[in-house]
């Protein structure tokens, strides 16, 4: 380090050849990343074509689109499950960021005694499988009358996102500068105008964050689904095992249904994905 | 946030000293906003297992009313040397395994794709993470008509001839549908790691003339490793759980051929009504993700660590 001091020609053709083997490396990650989004482009291409050309061999290309598939879906009572799952995703992300943001502030701001323990099991009812407390919860609710109920689903959706959702908020406070949080105390700011005035400006973009990850996990979520609801509680993960039925070719029908289920998570991660690492990590790495 | 860190640390290693002022009420203030929270978690996780517990000692098939009955460990032992739970055991370890990694090693190549600058990355981000962000039961259908299907899947119809990949190769097709959907996980977090190691170390060891495969060996790999762990263990934890693709990909065949510990406790429960072996079957889960988990929380412990020495 302290001897080499390498002429500038020399420097400059590192420099160069630096910049080519980005520019082939770059071809080479386009083609890795063609590859992994193209069973999406497949099924949004499926959604799109005639009937006749959806179940062919060799595929077919080139085609004519049609937004048949897409009408078929919602004349197929979509509705209903749409409306399960957006109350089931938004009412359990709301009571998620009410329960956990004021958590993550005693667990990072003005932690309490032994806060790492209670961080520790948070996350260790994150790690328990499901399927080890599915039946009580299942028994109970049959007994209470609470199967297949929206509520009983936002409130196990809660529990599920509770401890990612605590965690990643803890991190996200813990980035408000302490010495602004003292200044403030020294200057008479009581808690709730320096929560107003201080950490909420510096937190919202995590809040956001954490509330779009618990959505993301909330809408996709299948197997409490799948056993605890049957008719009026099911969710848009369960209207898609409706559509294989035998009748006709159905790939198109399910590809439209498919693409349209997805979309929502997927523009919601394309525009968050910065924050995604954080929420998918629980905040441990940034 | 290191200073925070810090003095939390002292505070649950030495007992903290005593408040002159406000004392036990200052305490509750602290702990209120935590309280709804633990107290919600306790109720809606703790308490099902511990009646999973309970069920799990008790002989109990739902077709049977009025047998059921105390057994002690019997469940257990029948969970233990069972054929089908031993077989969705192995099964939960391979397809697990497998699927981590696959997704494990894609994901740190395109990582390491993704920390140089070429034109559009962002948009190769976007791309990759877009397996990631599709509804699971959505891929999983996807994957077993679309793609897999013997006579009008993608992969026939572009390679030829008629296998039906999803019950030839019941395993390949589900781990690589979970591979394609966890990688991206995987490389979102390797690619943080890499974006976190300090520049100008790496320059100071590129101008010692140290080549590529020794920085990357000798620097980044060591610098990776509680990312790679990371990654591992979360991705485990969440791959143990696999059920949307073997619910829709393969039913659990052909045979008990992708069963796994899920699919198999949920058959129990809910087709042949067996609740005190499924209970039995899911403590067993419970204990097997505790040791995963325990490494798991080590590692992100480590990761604490690395905040409070910054």
């Amino acid at each position: 380090m302290t001897t080499i001091a390498a002429p500038p020609s020399g420097a400059a053709s590192t420099k160069t050849r630096r910049k080519v083997g980005n520019a082939v490396w770059g071809v080479v990650a386009w083609i890795a990343g063609i590859i992994f989004v193209f069973p999406v482009i497949w099924m949004i291409l499926t959604s799109l074509k005639q009937a006749k050309d959806v179940t062919t061999n060799p595929p077919v290309w080139f085609f004519t689109p049609t937004f048949e598939h897409f009408t078929n879906v919602f004349d197929s009572n979509i509705t209903p499950f749409l409306l399960n799952s957006l109350m089931a995703s938004v009412f359990s992300t709301l009571l998620v960021v009410v329960l956990a943001t004021p958590a993550a502030y005693a667990l990072s701001l003005r932690p309490v005694a032994k806060w790492s323990d209670a961080l520790f099991f948070f996350i260790s009812t994150k790690m328990m499988p499901v399927v080890a407390a599915v039946l009580p919860v299942y028994l109970l609710t049959v007994k209470i009358g609470m199967k297949d109920n929206i509520w009983t689903m936002v409130i196990l959706y809660t529990s599920m996102n509770l401890p990612l959702a605590i965690w990643m908020m803890r991190s996200f406070l813990l980035e408000v500068p302490r010495e602004v949080l003292e200044a403030g105390e020294v200057d008479g700011a009581g808690l709730l105008t320096s929560i107003r005035r201080i950490i909420l400006p510096i937190v919202s973009p995590g809040l956001a964050a954490t509330a779009l990850i618990c959505f993301i996990f909330t809408w996709n979520e299948f197997f409490l689904a799948v056993n605890l609801t049957d008719t009026n509680a099911s969710t848009a993960p369960i209207f898609l095992l409706g559509f294989i039925s035998g009748r006709g070719p159905f790939l198109a029908d399910l590809s439209a249904a498919a693409v349209l289920l997805s979309l929502p998570v997927l523009i919601a991660g394309w525009v968050a994905q910065n924050k995604l690492v954080r929420g998918l990590s629980m905040g441990a790495v940034k | 946030m290191t200073d925070v860190i810090t003095r939390a640390d002292e505070h649950t290693e030495a007992p903290p000293p005593v408040p002159t002022k406000g004392g036990a009420k200052d305490r509750w203030a602290r702990r209120a906003p935590l309280l709804p929270a633990l107290v919600f978690a306790i109720i809606v996780t703790q308490v099902p297992f511990l009646v999973t517990i309970y069920f799990s000692t008790q002989s109990w098939n739902a077709l049977r009313p009025g047998s059921r009955k105390f057994v002690g460990f019997d469940n257990y032992i029948t969970v233990l040397t069972d054929d089908r739970l031993r077989s969705a055991l192995l099964n939960t370890v391979i397809l697990t395994a497998g699927a981590v990694i696959f997704s494990m090693i894609l994901g740190l190549a395109l990582a390491i794709l993704l920390d140089r600058k070429f034109l559009g990355r962002s948009i190769v981000r976007t791309m990759l993470i877009t397996p990631f962000l599709i509804m699971p039961v959505a891929a999983a259908l996807l994957w077993k008509h679309g793609i897999y299907n013997p006579d009008y899947g993608l992969i026939n119809g572009i390679f030829g001839g008629s296998t039906a990949w999803a019950t030839s190769y019941p395993k390949t097709a589900i781990i690589t549908t979970l591979v394609w959907q966890w990688t991206p996980f995987m490389m979102l977090i390797l690619l943080a790691g890499l974006q976190s190691q300090s520049n100008d170390v790496l320059e100071a060891a590129r101008v010692d003339g140290a080549g590529a495969w020794r920085i990357f060996t000798r620097m980044t790999l060591p610098h990776l490793r509680q990312y790679l762990e990371l990654g591992a263990l979360l991705g485990s934890i969440y791959l143990v759980n696999t059920f949307d693709a073997i619910y829709t990909i393969t039913q659990g065949g052909p045979g008990t051929a992708t069963t796994n510990l899920p699919y198999e406790i949920y058959q129990t429960i809910f087709s042949k009504y067996e609740y005190g072996e499924a209970s039995a079957a899911g403590v067993v889960v419970v204990i097997l993700t505790i040791i995963v988990a325990t490494f798991a929380l080590r590692v992100i412990s480590g990761l604490f660590k690395v905040e409070e020495g910054r």
